[in-house]
């Protein structure tokens, strides 16, 4: 009898050598007359531990890591295939307490089934979102999905069902969904996780979008620096045009949904979702002034939703189980799950998912276990590179949108950067105006020219030039680009400038700390 | 980042085979909508870089001017208007790399590699360029080598993945 034996596909899986371990087992188990079959999954997401092989025994799957290639002799030595002990085990994949302790909802299926197998997928609970959608009216699915609460995951939290009501309600022949799959926030992976993972999901969750709002055609606008997610979903969707959940008529209903992956071209401001319309109609990423919404007038000026993967692929369940069932988690206007992501200087990275209200304490120290350099965390970017620096005297604030607000934060796409007690404060702040410079799109003058401005500013601040005029000048500077911004990136590169300012002052100038 | 002012690359019309890889790439994409990304895609897939001698062409295929493909392949970090190198290297600069020891992992490679950002080395064998996040943050820092992304690259480790490379 074979055995399973699970190696990872995922990106950062692969980044730590996890095709050389899947190849060495390979090797090892022919060498040794073993019947293995591997299947190449999703991360669970527990990256200290990549890469993470897990073997699929009577009792669970047993999980090894992190393993080098050079570990798999010794693996096979100890009878890893029945669960047998190993410097690397781990115990039941299940049991780690990081694992257990999550809320996978719409992360149930990463790391479990073969991302790109349909009938591993329909084995896994899939497509049943998409049964129950085709049993529905249109006006219906579209309320399910805002009974929900869900707000969009990319970062503005507007709610999903409002903007799908809104395109729903436009009488014109040709709609569009659309996927921003532009996930360029320094801290995040939720997105290529999922779409390396359980890509079928978002194909899913788009499909029901079409079928909602009356739109036939979808597009997943991916980042350039994905080249793997970009394999994985063509992967996936080739996979369910042939099963039939693509095309002409979806599921023998008569109603059709084509979809395709579109390249970007490493341009930050095209996760903003007018300058993604432009970018995916083959223009300059340059932002659209609204109005009109891109829910009345989108793509090639139809409407159009736009959503992040992350709304998209959590609407499966929520169709599948009902909208209390996704309602009930979660605090206050912050409904569902959110999966949070632990990047920079963290001892156990990764993404945990859990419903809103968890604080940033628990998920810094009981999940990410403090820095990796073992030094005291001195400060935590929430939310990409527009998010808010945050010190250690606001760890306990929850993970919600209202809570982060509430102190002039903001939780973006669920993105947690730690830094420990060497970094300096003003070099953040500076680097916040010269990535702002870089990736303008120039439209207006308050973010194109500001930022530069910004960084001059910040240069001669640490150098001691003037400083109490020129701090005096970086505060008004910000609060122009705050106010007088066409959109979120010119509009919020304050944010992390300010915080900084605010609560690590002496960074800024020349004390030093200790 | 300056940009050499004019390169020999740019005045140099196409070869016929150039000629022929961007009429190939027309040809599969002039009916998509909106193509004219797939088709700047397809060529710096097909010849490493977007000859400026291929803008004309493209433009009148698309029905486009001139200043919107020249603008369009300007505007987007990925797209270059001169060959890389036989490798191009790319490093993470944004802050999740930056808090784990970054900046330096970026000193090290212009050291490593002898060239600065957005440069090539005089043998052609790499190009180092910025890059502002690979959605790996982890395993900070990262690194992306053509399209093999690497995580927690020590310096030793990038020597390792460099000396890697075919010459």
């Amino acid at each position: 009898m074979s055995t399973t034996v699970y190696v990872p596909r995922d990106a950062g899986a692969l980044s730590l050598g996890a095709e050389e371990v899947a190849r060495a087992i390979s090797t090892e188990a022919r060498k040794r007359r073993q019947d293995v079959r591997i299947v190449r999954n999703g991360s669970r997401g527990m990256y200290w531990l990549e890469p993470l092989v897990e073997v699929a025994t009577p009792n669970g799957r047993q999980a090894y890591g992190p393993v080098h290639a050079s570990d798999v002799p010794s693996l096979f030595e100890s009878g890893f295939l029945s669960g047998g002990k190993h410097a690397l085990h781990q115990g039941l994949t299940e049991a780690i307490p990081y694992f257990a302790g999550q809320q996978r909802v719409t992360f149930a299926r990463v790391g479990i089934s073969d991302p790109v197998s349909v009938a591993d997928y329909e084995a896994h609970d899939g497509f049943k979102g998409l049964r129950q959608a085709l049993t529905m009216a249109p006006a219906d699915i579209v309320k399910a999905v805002t009974e929900s609460g869900l707000r969009g995951r990319g970062g503005a939290a507007f709610p999903t069902g409002i903007k799908w009501q809104t395109v729903h309600d436009q009488k014109t022949p040709r709609k569009y969904v659309t996927c921003n799959a532009d996930e360029g926030d320094s801290g995040t992976f939720a997105d290529r996780m999922l779409m390396e993972g359980d890509p079928l999901t978002l194909i899913e969750g788009m499909t029901i979008a079409g079928i909602a709002v009356g739109a036939a055609q979808g597009y997943i606008y991916l980042r350039v620096e994905y080249p793997h997610s970009y394999r994985t979903l063509n992967e996936a969707i080739a996979n369910a045009y042939q099963a039939g959940y693509l095309g002409d008529d979806v599921l023998g209903s008569g109603k059709r949904f084509d979809l395709e992956v579109r390249l970007g071209a490493g341009a930050y401001i095209c996760g903003e979702e007018t300058s993604m319309l432009e970018s995916l109609e083959g223009k300059r990423g340059e932002i659209r002034v609204r109005p009109p919404l891109p829910a009345i007038k989108g793509l090639f000026g139809q409407p159009t939703i736009v959503n992040n993967v992350i709304s998209l692929a959590s609407v499966p369940v929520i169709l599948q189980r009902g909208a209390a069932f996704y309602r009930d988690f979660g605090v206050g206007k912050s409904r569902g799950t959110l999966p949070i992501q632990l990047a920079g200087n963290i001892k156990r990275g990764g993404l945990i998912e859990r419903a809103f209200g968890i604080s940033l304490r628990e998920l810094l120290y009981d999940y990410g276990g403090g820095t990796i350099s073992g030094r005291p965390i001195r400060a935590i970017q929430v939310g990409g590179p527009l998010g808010a620096y945050m010190p250690a005297s606001q760890f306990d604030t929850a993970v919600d949108y209202e809570a982060l607000s509430g102190i002039g934060a903001l939780l973006g796409h669920g993105g947690i950067v730690v830094f420990d007690d060497t970094v300096d404060m003003a070099r953040m702040a500076r680097y916040a105006m010269e990535f702002c410079a870089i990736e303008s799109c120039g439209k207006c003058t308050p973010c194109r020219v500001g930022s530069t401005r910004g960084t001059e500013l910040i240069d001669r601040i640490m150098k001691g030039v003037d400083r109490e005029q020129n701090l005096h000048l970086l505060e008004e500077l910000c609060e122009t680009m705050l106010q007088g911004s066409l959109c979120g990136l010119g509009g919020m590169t304050p944010f992390p400038v300010q915080s900084a300012l605010k609560h690590f002052r002496e960074d800024f100038e020349g004390r030093t700390r200790h | 980042m300056s940009q050499p002012s004019i390169s020999p690359s740019e005045r140099a019309p196409l070869t016929p085979a150039q000629r022929d890889a961007v009429q190939r790439v027309l040809d599969a994409h002039r009916s998509r909508p909106g193509p004219l990304l797939e088709v700047l895609h397809g060529v710096q897939t097909a010849l490493g870089f977007i000859p400026p001698a291929a803008v004309p062409l493209i433009a009148e295929d698309l029905n486009l001017s001139r200043a919107e493909v020249h603008g369009v392949v300007t505007f987007y970090h990925y797209f270059r208007g001169q060959p890389a190198g036989r490798h191009m290297v790319r490093v993470c600069r944004a802050e999740s790399c930056q808090a784990a020891g970054g900046d330096a992992l970026v000193e090290h490679a212009k050291r490593r590699l002898g060239i600065d950002l957005h440069q090539t080395t005089a043998d052609g064998r790499f190009s180092l360029d910025p890059v502002y996040c690979l959605g790996n943050c982890a395993c900070s820092p990262a690194i992306m080598i053509g399209e093999e992304l690497h995580g927690r690259v020590s310096a030793e480790r990038f020597d390792t993945l460099i000396a890697e490379c075919e010459p």
